[in-house]
């Protein structure tokens, strides 16, 4: 059974998308609506990978043997200005979809498994997933004609 | 005669539930004049908050000499506030207006012509429309100027220039209360009537201290109060308000938790099954999200998390859900607090629950706070697109690009309206270099001052100010532009219930003053905007084009003003919107039939999530199926952001006081009002007084992590462990300033952040100290007639108006007015 290596993959993909948030809130303090959501944010994925850990106790951890070909590991540091804010947002658009597919993934996993309470995590967490990609999408949206044709 | 800075809601005339509120005409004529000396009364409506009394203008010798309410109109049955008799003619009339256009030389502001000024404008514009394109353009207007004047701006922004930096300061004051309709409803549109006053069982003010910021309107339910019925008052309000004094419940929550309480008092409907099961069925979507999300706000959770008591949660919860028909009104304190747009569409929420909209006495009023400031909502000024329509549809977008006769594409409808915050940010970035800001003052009105006043003042930016006086923004700008203000041009507004006024020209503006319609046809004028045909964009020759181009324009949709024409409101009353083939004297109110604006193809918004404000989007919004349906929008309570601290141990909040307006551009210059409230203070509770060795008129520092205040203390009924300063206390009449270390200013303080779905700034919350800085020599300058009396009372002079202050009130129990026959049916 490989599901305890997409649990693994998942926890890791919230904890990156976590402290990348961290990262960009402060990196972008300037603009407030991206420091206090970005905040908010991260303590959502805390609160998932928090959900995990029940179900992870019971099927075990188990390492991914397969090699990474795209790294997607967490923001190591922020740019600056209104074209690297845009490119920072993009990279948690990244982030975050790599978590949103992989909860749906684990959702299905958790339905043929009839698994109870790993529905219940999956449908919150994927819902809360998808809503922290529209904003995203929505701030970005505002941000690049304004970053990509007048900002220097 | 009554001293009306004493008595600052007048005479009681008493009604009982279904019976009609009497008229009580009141009037202010200037000193030594009596109504024999009056040569014409000119037809307006004061515009000095929000709640649009109908008034007379007095005219002698070709100036306005005073005011008198009109018997006849819907919203004020004669009456008018301290503000409306003392500051509308003064506010106008003080030696200091501006004259004449200036701008920059040298560093300093120069009186020059309109030619040289205009041009000064239009070749910047042209300039960096030609280099940078429309993005480098920004608007900043008003919720002061006419429906006019507002739509002329949005087409110039909207087809001409084709920037989506536009807004008003009606972000500052009424965001949310749109917001939080689209939301629920689909689209902006207050539900409710004043005449729900007349008829409702209980009236609960949400963060609304209607005492003084609607003066008039409070007298209303006082007089309810006064009757053999009086209904049920429910106060949501850190401070002990007036609206606190009479309420059988004062929920005294702590600043930044409005959303637990209303988790709470949702909870309590649900848990005690009043909840109008098939109505909620027919009608709603989303009840059950609803359900899940208050589950855990038991009253003592929200007495632990809000610090009120937990019986009167359920106590509160009581009333709303026994009371056959309840009122809910809505303002600042939840429009400037934490979670504004989620809170405020709680009580959109317990309304539905209950089925309680649509009909007398069951309503809502989400207020606004400035007079015309629906109008720029519905203009689309402050970026909303004209009429309610959905920047989202292409379909809307295409009604205006036919109706402006440009080509869709210029319109900015590919991203959301840049709103104030951001374009200032915008400005701070250097990436708007052109702002033209009317008839508002940010450098006062905005939070975290210091910061506004340093992006003010960038070389960046062209700056063009727009208004009757040189405004402590105005020291900012490379041109200003004198404007002609109430009584000196022709135009309408619409106040909180959808109903338009018409004000008409008493008489001419000072010196080379021009009206705002006119400053921007010139503009547009020069600027050379044309349609796709070659000819000019805007071809008005005066307010009444515009207002038929808008009539027009709001054709079909929710705001539908077909059916009110100049000639209907002249010599009667307001009348509401819609007002059209269907609704031919107007509609008092919405959704009376259960169908709401969230058909797809007809809504404003398609909606925001509440904690982010990620827009839901056409095609999920569209899987809603909500179809006429009313939407249960929800969101789980976040605390606030920022909570006090060892650093800063106490929490801050701001807001009004009942004889002054905004900035106090009008309101300073009225001698009985000025008097009564001359200079700003801080009022913090008894127990922390004593704490921190501080006596009533000690002069305090209050600091932020963003500035400071140096003020005198009031010793006030306020809850222990917050503090509170009223806005309205700039610098442009030198009683303070900055740089003497004797800030005034409530938004020194004040933080930068917004709600995520209104982009409403929070000026309600913030951490702060305080330490004393000098004894008292003397009590502070607060009134003692609101909120701000003293905790102890008698220890210090009450705040009278004696001979100035007087004003005739006539009540006439017999007396006819345009919602009589529909208040007693």
């Amino acid at each position: 059974m490989m599901l305890p290596v997409y649990l693994g993959l998942l926890q890791k993909a919230e904890q990156s998308l976590a402290s990348s948030y961290r990262q960009v809130a402060d990196g972008h303090g300037a603009e407030p609506d991206v420091y206090h959501l970005c905040h908010t944010l991260a303590k959502q994925c805390d609160a998932h990978e928090q959900a995990l850990a029940p179900v992870i106790e019971r099927y075990g951890e188990q390492p991914d043997d397969e090699p990474e070909r795209l790294h997607a590991e967490e923001l190591s540091e922020t740019r600056s200005g209104p074209v690297g804010l845009l490119r920072d947002l993009q990279d948690l658009y990244l982030l975050a979809s790599l978590a949103d597919v992989t909860w749906m993934m684990v959702k299905q996993a958790a339905l043929g498994l009839r698994d109870e309470e790993l529905i219940g995590v999956t449908q919150q967490c994927e819902g809360q997933i998808k809503v922290q990609l529209g904003w995203l999408t929505t701030r970005m949206k505002q941000a690049a004609p304004q970053a990509l044709i007048v900002a220097d | 005669m009554v001293d009306r800075i004493a008595d600052i809601w007048g005479e009681r005339t008493p009604f009982a539930r279904g019976e009609h509120w009497p008229v009580r005409v009141d009037q202010k004529l200037a000193d030594g004049l009596v109504e024999a000396d009056i040569d014409r009364w000119v037809q307006s409506a004061c515009v000095l908050c929000s709640n649009g009394c109908a008034c007379d203008i007095a005219v002698k010798d070709d100036q306005m000499v005073g005011i008198r309410g009109r018997a006849i109109d819907r919203v004020n049955h004669g009456r008018l506030g301290p503000k409306g008799l003392f500051g509308s003619v003064q506010g106008m009339r003080s030696r200091d207006r501006l004259t004449r256009p200036m701008v920059r030389v040298d560093g300093h502001l120069v009186e020059t012509d309109w030619d040289t000024a205009m041009s000064r404008i239009v070749e910047r514009s042209k300039q960096l429309l030609a280099q940078k394109g429309p993005l480098s353009h920004g608007f900043y207007t008003s919720g002061q100027l006419f429906l006019e004047e507002y739509y002329a701006l949005a087409v110039i922004g909207k087809a001409g220039i084709g920037t989506p930096h536009m807004d008003g300061n009606t972000r500052l004051c009424t965001a949310t209360a749109a917001a939080a309709m689209k939301e629920s409803f689909g689209a902006d549109g207050q539900p409710g009537s004043y005449l729900d006053i007349d008829n409702c069982d209980a009236v609960f003010l949400y963060g609304h201290n209607m005492a003084e910021t609607q003066t008039v309107l409070w007298a209303r339910i006082l007089d309810r109060i006064a009757g053999p019925d009086r209904p049920f008052i429910v106060c949501v309000d850190p401070r002990d308000t007036e609206v606190a004094r009479v309420a059988d419940v004062h929920l005294a929550v702590r600043p930044g938790t409005n959303q637990a309480l209303m988790n709470g008092l949702l909870r309590e409907l649900f848990a005690n099954g009043w909840v109008e099961e098939s109505w909620v069925h027919e009608h709603t979507i989303g009840v059950d999200e609803l359900r899940a999300v208050v589950d855990p706000w038991t009253p003592e959770k929200v007495a632990e998390t809000c610090g009120v008591d937990a019986d009167d949660v359920r106590r509160a919860a009581r009333i709303f859900g026994e009371s056959e028909r309840v009122l809910s009104t809505v303002l600042q304190g939840f429009y400037q607090s934490d979670q504004a747009t989620a809170a405020s569409c709680q009580v959109n929420n317990m309304h539905l629950l209950r089925g309680m909209i649509g009909r007398p006495g069951a309503g809502i009023l989400q207020m606004n706070g400035q007079p015309t400031a629906q109008n720029n909502r519905e203009c689309g000024a402050d970026g909303d697109l004209p009429a309610f329509r959905n920047w989202e549809n292409p379909a809307h977008v295409s009604e205006l690009a036919q109706l402006w006769g440009v080509d869709s594409g210029v319109i900015p409808s590919w991203a959301p309206p840049t709103h104030a915050m951001q374009i200032f940010r915008y400005v701070e970035q250097g990436s708007i270099q052109f702002l033209w800001v009317s008839a508002t003052n940010p450098a006062v009105s905005m939070p975290q001052l210091e910061r506004i006043r340093s992006i003010l003042d960038q070389d960046s930016v062209f700056l063009v100010v727009q208004d009757l006086y040189l405004t402590e923004t105005a020291q900012y700008a490379d041109v200003v532009l004198p404007a002609a203000g109430w009584g000196e041009k022709t135009g309408t507004f619409t106040n909180v219930n959808r109903t338009v006024h018409l004000s008409d020209k008493a008489v001419d503006p000072p010196g080379d003053a021009r009206s705002d319609l006119d400053i921007f046809l010139d503009y547009a004028a020069r600027m050379g905007f044309t349609k796709n045909d070659g000819s000019p964009l805007l071809d008005w020759e005066g307010p009444e084009d515009a207002y038929r181009a808008w009539q027009e324009c709001s054709r079909g949709r929710p705001c539908d003003y077909t059916g009110i024409s100049y000639e209907r409101l002249r010599g009667g009353s307001g009348i509401p919107w819609p007002c059209n083939d269907e609704h031919p004297e107007g509609l008092t109110r919405l959704y009376g039939d259960g169908v709401f604006a969230t058909e797809p193809d007809y809504c404003e918004s398609f909606g925001h999530d509440l904690l982010t404000g990620a827009t839901v989007g056409e095609q999920a919004f569209r899987a809603l199926e909500a179809h006429g349906r009313a939407i249960f929008k929800v969101s789980e309570y976040v605390p606030p952001h920022e909570e006090p601290s060892a650093e800063y141990p106490y929490r801050y909040t701001t807001g009004r006081t009942a004889y002054h307006f905004h900035t106090r551009t009008k309101t300073a210059r009225s001698r009985q009002l000025n008097q009564a409230a001359p200079k700003a203070w801080v009022e913090i509770s008894p127990t922390d007084a004593a704490a921190l060795g501080l006596g009533e008129g000690d002069v305090v520092r209050v600091t932020s992590a963003r500035g400071e205040l140096v003020v005198p203390v009031r010793v006030g009924d306020i809850r222990e462990g917050s503090v509170f300063a009223p806005f309205h206390y700039g610098y442009f009449d030198a009683a303070a300033s900055v740089s003497s270390g004797h800030a005034s200013a409530a938004n020194e303080l004040t933080v930068t952040e917004w709600d995520p779905v209104s982009k409403q700034p929070l000026f309600k919350n913030a951490a702060v100290k305080l330490e004393k800085v000098a004894d008292a020599d003397g009590p502070s300058d607060a009134p003692t007639t609101t909120a701000s009396r003293p905790a102890a009372q008698g220890t210090v002079r009450a705040t009278v108006g004696g001979h100035d202050g007087e004003a005739s009130s006539t009540v006439d129990l017999e007396a006819w007015t345009a919602d009589r026959a529909e208040a007693l049916s």
